[in-house]
């Protein structure tokens, strides 16, 4: 093999281990803070993707009205926990956060989708949209089990995402979509071609993971994140809200996803279901890093994009198996290093 | 009298063992109550129950409410605070951060001051604000414990062993500042099976076994009670003859 070739696929194969590593990063953080394993991560991906693409396409994406039917849900969910207990305040900011928070940007999606609006305006309604479904799907599904088991949690986790990807294909149809480009145009640096959006896709990441730690580092909120990831009795005890910390872990979640969408939808077309497999990626990556270590995840999530290129050019067909196979000998080596099974505590 | 808080015919239960059964007790404003007995009487559960990280039947107020419909994060906001036996410190932060995280529910001009308060109660804390509290020594754990309960600015702090496996020198630290905290107007719930050091410093006593209240009564008075002397004092005196 020549050298161009080796760095065209290894170029390849950053861009999307970029992306897997926001992805896997995203997993960590919601597995660390709620004990989720988030399968439907994929989804936001999807939805994040396809609704960019569909806005920008000038039609009206189905995911607005999804984000305003859960936050009726939230809202229903809200009240009757506080039944016992209501107040004025209380459902005053419910209807704020959960009703008139998602019928504004239903109003606005309506607005812009009938005049193909612009590429920053499709993004920050893309965001705002699926930022809006995780929050209130942590809400309706993941909120009142978050006492049970991690099994539990996963099988909720799976059953979100198998209503996510049905829901995906009744908006989105079974039609794959492609989106503009963030950044067009390109330039060449000696044997390789940077394109406008592959450079989008090493700013924002690089962006993202520096803006991640100073928020965990320096603010009160991201240390609140990461004083419930460390020890939940501890930080319910500081009067942390194990739910708070939930909801800003679900909120970057699925900001993280949909943003990973919006990055991927202008390079490869993306349909209702492709998130799964993008999703699973991130996944290996968090495994590697034990679904504890940010930097192993983002360095993990490197190495599952560059695999996957040169796996895609020696034997395309195999790429996904070669990938997988990654995590055969990482869970065997983990295995070895901790023989003991450790009891959940909680 | 209105105590600060008040615990009326309380039962904590296991599934279908009862822990703590029939339980009375009453903490008022500026007092130290302690609650001495055997490893296995009831008095962690308890405690656990009044903070709501157990479900318990009966009743329990804390400054005239009460607090059944309320969890921990209510109870910590009303001006109640747990420094639970294990401590559950926030172990890969630093001292200031696990610091500054106490004092969540509290503004952020008045989060300052109380940190302020705190190191002149330990210094040791401020000699280490920058290192991870996992690598701190049980000693300056349990002070990290109890400065994280004080920045949450608690009316009623209930402290569980405090002075379990830490060195004698340290334990008299502990007790010294948990009279110091009355003087600053903290009551204090003191579980203890160091039950000779407890009765030292607290105005009233509490006896548990078997999950029940035996005696209760004035600190210096059940000191003074034979049946005590025997089964706790006089085993304290052989079996834990360091403090």
């Amino acid at each position: 093999m020549n050298t161009t070739i080796m760095l065209f696929l290894v170029q390849d194969g950053i861009t999307n281990g970029a992306i897997y590593a926001l992805l896997g990063l995203a997993l960590v953080l919601v597995f660390a803070v709620t004990r989720v394993i988030l399968i439907p991560q994929g989804e936001f991906v999807t939805y994040g993707a396809l609704t960019y693409a569909s806005l920008a396409a000038g039609q009206m994406p189905g995911t607005a009205k999804l984000a305003l039917a859960l936050g009726i849900g939230a809202f229903a969910f809200d009240l009757f926990e506080a039944r016992k207990a209501l107040h004025g305040r209380l459902i005053v900011r419910g209807l704020i956060t959960n009703i008139a928070l998602p019928a504004i940007v239903l109003a606005l999606t309506l607005y812009f989708a009938a005049q193909k609006p612009p590429v920053a305006i499709c993004i920050a309604l893309s965001l705002v949209i699926v930022a809006m479904i995780g929050l209130y799907i942590y809400r309706i599904a993941f909120q009142p089990l978050a006492h049970t088991s991690v099994l539990v949690l996963l099988i909720a986790s799976v059953g979100v995402h198998l209503a996510l990807q049905g829901l995906g294909l009744l908006f989105f149809g079974a039609e794959g979509q492609r989106g503009p480009a963030l950044l067009s145009g390109a330039f060449t640096a000696g044997a390789l071609r940077f394109t406008g959006q592959s450079i989008t896709v090493y700013a924002i990441t690089i962006a993202f993971i520096v803006g991640l730690w100073l928020f965990f580092g320096l603010t009160l909120y991201g240390k609140a994140l990461r004083a419930t990831a460390v020890n939940r009795l501890g930080a319910r005890l500081a009067g942390i809200r194990t739910t708070l910390s939930g909801q800003i872990a679900f909120l970057l979640a699925s900001v993280i996803g949909a943003l990973s969408g919006i990055l991927i939808v202008p390079i490869t077309t993306l349909y209702y279901d492709s998130g799964f497999l993008i999703g699973l990626k991130g996944f290996v990556a968090a495994i590697i890093g034990g679904l504890v270590s940010y930097p192993l995840t983002a360095v993990a999530a490197l190495v599952v994009g560059i695999v996957e290129a040169f796996s895609s050019f020696y034997a395309s067909n195999y790429k996904e198996v070669i990938v997988f196979m990654l995590l055969i000998p990482v869970l065997l080596l983990r295995s070895l290093a901790a023989p003991a099974v450790e009891e959940e505590k909680d | 009298m209105s105590a600060l808080l008040s615990v009326s015919d309380a039962h904590v239960a296991y599934g279908k063992v009862e822990a703590v059964r029939s339980v009375s007790l009453e903490v008022g404003t500026n007092e130290i109550v302690t609650i001495v007995g055997a490893n296995g009487a009831g008095k962690t559960t308890l405690l656990s129950a009044i903070m709501g990280i157990l479900p318990l039947k009966g009743r329990v107020a804390f400054a005239g409410q009460d607090l059944a419909q309320l969890d921990i994060e209510d109870r910590v906001a009303m001006g109640l605070g747990l420094v639970p036996e294990h401590r559950e410190l926030f172990v890969t932060m630093n001292v200031e951060d696990n610091l500054e995280l106490g004092a969540f529910r509290i503004e952020r001009s008045k989060a300052k001051a109380s940190m302020e308060r705190v190191y002149a109660l330990f210094p040791r804390l401020k000699e280490r604000r920058k290192q991870l509290a996992g690598t701190l020594s049980g000693g300056e754990q349990q002070m990290l414990a109890m400065g994280r309960a004080l920045m949450g600015e608690p009316k009623l702090l209930m402290l569980d062993e405090p002075s379990l496996g830490l060195a004698p020198i340290i334990v008299a630290d502990i007790f010294r500042i948990v009279t110091e905290l009355r003087a600053a107007g903290v009551s204090v719930l003191l579980v203890e099976q160091n039950a000779q050091a407890a009765l030292k410093i607290a105005d009233q006593a509490y006896v548990m076994e078997l999950g029940e209240f035996v005696l209760s009564g004035k600190a210096s008075d059940i000191a003074a009670n034979e049946r005590v002397a025997a089964s706790y004092l006089g085993f304290q005196h052989e079996g834990e003859s360091a403090v």
